[in-house]
């Protein structure tokens, strides 16, 4: 058993919207060892960033709050640190990709100094010498050094992207939250950056957490799998459980819903309806609305959460009484 | 069959200070009614001006367009008025595309206020439900806003508007982009069951490759506002002859185990579209570019029967 980088346990988070409050997250758990990486899958709205963010310690409070639960980085809860001690954490530790490279960058500082600028607040050294790592950084995700005295509007998109993962590994952090990395991107460079991804966490051996709605992302770059609804985890796996044997009705919905390239269906399956609203979630099953198979057991009460094979995690009642 | 929609030789070229833009440069294609035909290229690749251009959103540079057999390049603003009832456009945002401050009924009628298709407001009322029926809006968000409905629904109110007046073509502009992957397929069926049931003709533009060889009879490539591939959608995912093609299919991640998965990796700089230099607009980023590439425009040609390539080393590359 290696040891585990990043343990969440038990983790609630609300929102309040006027009178109302929104549960975006309700008891994950989950836990990622070292040089791991876990794909995160779930639609808008399912709690992917909000997980992501609480990890950080920078859900916005108020109005958000975490109500529960547990993050244990190393085995040390992130939520008993100050915020002091999480800004030493943060960018040096932890880092995280943004999905949104023209909104992540300052467009009034050159990328050099903004990569410059986390390497001069955690590590001992002068401005020139951190100038320098930046460059070198750039030359790590492919981007010439010598442009380091650029603005962010002078690069495409993509390069934005390699300019926002250099900022994020120049301390040589341990553990990488990438929230939809490539999700703005096109596909040629998305391959290009996936690939840019994958090489420095096999050169770092940094433990990766991938949030995504792209199951083929996923397949590409991660080796767990946790499918998120509507802020819980209803399947939870290897590549092989989920992508083989996906078994819960939402995740092989999921699978129905995405024209393959390589099979000729003429029509899709989608799952009806919508996700139900995070301010009135539903007794029982969250998915119990839009699911073909719910029975009256999936009305009312807690939804066991059962092992159906090693390591391979599904929440849901068809399963009661299965377990491996 | 019979042709519905045709252009030749259309180009569309922006102004920029630092010099012309050619976004679409000298495209040819026709589309049958009741197909489906599908352009896919990345961003900045013209295919949105192409789709725009042909419905006369933009006015094109040069070039002749062709809808029913009529000559519709240059129309007057009553004849432009009249083209509109039959082509039709549903775009990529169904959120700004919306007016925020008009509730769904109202957004519905609004085209058919300006054809001025129905005779009084019970009729209007009566064709606006219709309408809903039809997209699959329940009536009760007759009264909702837009920013009160999720994107799925924005979308169907956007499919809504471009029905309502009847039209025989219409351009889908990334139609399903925004949306989440089961919303996603929901809406792609609801088009395919709405192009059976009215005899639609599409022009659907994307970047999503799996998407479009979905809903596709056939399939355009295109790079930097040259269509560099054009065949049949079944023909082109069995047989990718342009190297862009190739690699543009060989970047798209398959939710699937795929043992040794290995990916193919472009290299080098974009071309740019600003005055182009003669050549391929590919060649710089081409593994099998060779001197003519960088210095002679490829031609379009059927390198097999039905199947449309511009590349200089086709049959060299493909073994033709």
């Amino acid at each position: 058993m290696s040891e585990n980088i990043l343990e969440i346990k038990d983790l609630y988070v609300q929102y309040s919207a006027g009178k109302d409050t929104v549960r975006a997250v309700n008891g994950i758990t989950l836990s990622l060892e070292k040089g791991e990486s876990l794909g995160l899958v779930g639609e808008t709205g399912a709690g992917k960033t909000t997980t992501a963010l609480s990890i950080m310690g920078l859900i916005p409070n108020p109005p958000g709050k975490i109500t529960g639960g547990e993050i244990l980085y190393r085995g040390e809860n992130l939520r008993e640190k100050s915020e002091k001690e999480m800004r030493k954490i943060r960018g040096h530790e932890i880092s995280m990709i943004f999905q949104d490279p023209m909104t992540a960058l300052n467009p009034m500082l050159t990328v050099g100094d903004q990569i410059a600028e986390v390497i001069r607040l955690h590590q001992n050294v002068t401005k020139a010498e951190a100038f320098q790592r930046a460059k070198e950084m750039m030359e790590v995700v492919g981007i010439e050094g010598g442009r380091a005295n650029e603005y962010p509007h002078q690069f495409s998109g993509g390069m934005k992207q390699r300019i926002v993962i250099a900022i994020a590994l120049a301390c040589n952090p341990s553990l990488l939250i990438a929230d939809e990395p490539t999700t703005a991107l096109d596909v040629t460079i998305q391959a290009q950056v996936l690939e840019l991804i994958e090489q420095l966490k096999r050169k770092y051996d940094t433990s990766l957490l991938l949030i995504t709605h792209d199951l083929g992302v996923v397949a590409e770059v991660c080796n767990k799998v946790a499918i998120i609804y509507a802020g819980e985890i209803v399947e939870y796996g290897t590549l092989a459980h989920i992508y083989k044997n996906p078994s819960h009705p939402y995740t092989i919905g999921l699978f129905g819903s995405i024209p393959n390239l390589n099979e000729t269906v003429t029509r899709l399956k989608p799952i009806p309806g919508l996700m139900p609203d995070p301010t009135k979630l539903p007794e029982g099953c969250a998915f119990a609305e839009r699911c073909g198979e719910a029975c009256e057991k999936c009305m009312k009460g807690a939804v066991p959460y059962i092992e159906i094979e090693p390591g391979h995690m599904v929440r849901c009642t068809k399963f009661a009484g299965k377990e491996n | 069959m019979s042709t519905l929609v045709e252009v030749q030789n259309l180009k569309k070229y922006f102004k920029t200070p630092r010099g012309l833009l050619h976004a679409v440069d000298d495209i040819n294609f026709k589309i049958e009614r009741g197909q489906t035909l599908g352009v896919v290229g990345e961003s900045g690749c013209g295919k949105s001006t192409l789709g725009r251009t042909v419905i006369h959103l933009h006015e094109r540079t040069d070039g002749k367009i062709f809808f029913d057999g009529r000559d519709v390049s240059d129309l007057s603003k009553q004849e432009l008025k009249e083209f509109r009832s039959h082509v039709q456009m549903i775009f990529q945002d169904p959120f700004s595309s919306l007016n925020p401050r008009m509730s769904v009924s109202q957004l519905i009628a609004e085209p058919l206020l300006i054809y001025k298709t129905t005779k009084n407001s019970a009729e209007l009322g009566k064709e606006v439900g219709r309408l809903m029926d039809t997209v699959g809006l329940a009536r009760r968000f007759a009264n909702s806003y837009p920013h009160e409905l999720d994107g799925g629904r924005r979308q169907r109110i956007g499919i809504a508007r471009a029905l309502a007046l009847n039209p025989e073509f219409i351009v889908c502009d990334e139609p399903v982009s925004a949306l989440d992957v089961s919303i996603q397929a929901q809406i792609l069926n609801l088009m395919q069951d709405l192009q059976d049931e009215f005899d639609l003709t599409y022009m659907f533009i994307t970047h999503n490759m799996s998407v479009v060889k979905h809903i596709s009879d056939n399939i355009m490539i295109m790079y930097l506002g040259n269509m560099v591939e054009f065949s049949s959608a079944e023909e082109i995912f069995k047989n990718r002859l342009h190297p862009y093609t190739k690699a543009l299919l060989a970047a798209v991640p398959i939710p699937e185990i795929i043992e040794g998965r290995k990916r193919q990796l472009l290299t080098g700089e974009i071309t740019s579209p600003i005055d182009p230099k003669p050549g391929c607009r590919f060649a710089a980023r081409c593994p099998y570019a060779t001197d003519i590439c960088h210095q002679e425009n490829p031609q379009l040609e059927e390198a097999i029967e039905g199947h449309f390539v511009a590349c200089h080393n086709v049959k060299e590359i493909n073994q033709l």
